[in-house]
């Protein structure tokens, strides 16, 4: 169990799923704060949700307030950066560049990756800290 | 907008309990800001945004300085990007009030932008960090603060620029006794993920 969950983190860091700002956060729990960076995912997932339902909105809405939509998305960009959220951090990225130059298209190609990305990630993370904790 | 209590592990031997007032409209941010400083042995408020700051500094009103002892801030740390007040307006406001502007102010952001960081700098900002902040930022902090936190004279700042993948910030140098360099905990965040051994413990 034990060696299935390193396997997964392992496999996490290695296909670029997360980056070393996640060793940080997993260097800052102690037996007093056994669950600290579990904690600091879920709350980047709740509040991504919002970010998400905020730019859908947004989306709805024409012309596109481009400016908005960067800011955002520059959020969302922060909250993945400090969970280490390598993948979904990039896609974050290449949506504000869209957004940028007003590249319509680009930009609702992009969120879709962002969203899977998102989604993506959650798995992932959800599976290793199960097995993490069945692991203890 | 409880005073949170000095994490575990911090011993009592002499060590000085520093109040920091962590201002970041982040919640995911603020959580971990808040573990940082914790682990540092400091006690931390955190609140959402600058005019929240001010309210619970009594800069914006009519709060009597009753007990201003007990909420004895030694260091502002607030991110740069932030809706309604910015940090730099912050920043502003405290170096602006009689009462507060001897209390060091650090700034944090994810943007690596030269006139940002310069423009900080001038207001009187302390340091100024690239997100995400790591242990050995706060930990650098908390020396400062151990040393009196009274270095206010910018010598100098250096300025480490590195490639995307790491960060970059800002010093400010006591004549006497330079901070350690940056560099050091920014090639921190350089440090190749293969080096570290417990990823390589799969058994």
């Amino acid at each position: 169990m034990e060696r299935q969950a390193a396997y997964l983190r392992n496999a996490l860091f290695d296909q670029g799923y997360l980056d070393e700002q996640f060793l940080q956060l997993e260097d800052l729990q102690d037996e007093a704060n056994p669950h600290f960076v579990e904690e600091v995912v879920k709350l980047f997932y709740t509040d991504s949700v919002r970010l998400i339902q905020s730019i859908e909105l947004t989306l709805k809405n024409t012309p596109w307030d481009f400016e908005k939509l960067d800011n955002i998305m520059h959020q969302f960009k922060g909250s993945s950066s400090s969970i280490g959220a390598k993948k979904v951090k990039k896609e974050c990225s290449q949506f504000q560049e869209y957004c940028n130059v007003g590249n319509v298209e680009g930009c609702i190609r992009e969120f879709q990756e962002v969203k899977q990305e998102h989604a993506a990630l959650k798995r992932k993370l959800e599976n290793y800290f199960q097995l993490a904790r069945e692991a203890r | 907008m409880a005073v949170e209590d000095v994490g575990s592990g911090c011993s009592s031997s002499g060590d000085q309990e520093f109040h920091v007032l962590a201002v970041d409209d982040s919640i995911i941010d603020r959580k971990v800001i808040e573990r940082l400083l914790k682990i540092s042995c400091c006690k931390v408020t955190a609140v959402e945004s600058g005019s929240r700051a001010l309210q619970y500094l009594g800069i914006d009103g009519e709060r009597s300085s009753l007990g201003f002892d007990d909420l004895k801030v030694n260091l502002i740390i607030t991110d740069y990007s932030m809706p309604g007040m910015t940090g730099y307006e912050l920043l502003k406001k405290i170096k602006g009030s009689t009462k507060l502007r001897q209390i060091p102010v650090v700034i944090m952001s994810s943007e690596n932008i030269l006139a940002r960081v310069d423009r900080c700098m001038e207001e009187g900002a302390e340091d100024f960090l690239m997100k995400p902040v790591q242990l050995s930022d706060v930990e650098r902090l908390r020396d400062f603060m151990l040393r009196g936190g009274e270095e206010r004279e910018v010598v100098g700042h250096k300025r480490k620029t590195r490639d995307d993948s790491c960060s970059s910030s800002v010093l400010s140098c006591d004549r006497d006794h330079p901070l350690s360099p940056r560099s050091v905990s920014a090639m921190a965040h350089c440090k190749p993920l293969s080096k570290r051994p417990r990823l390589l413990a799969t058994d």
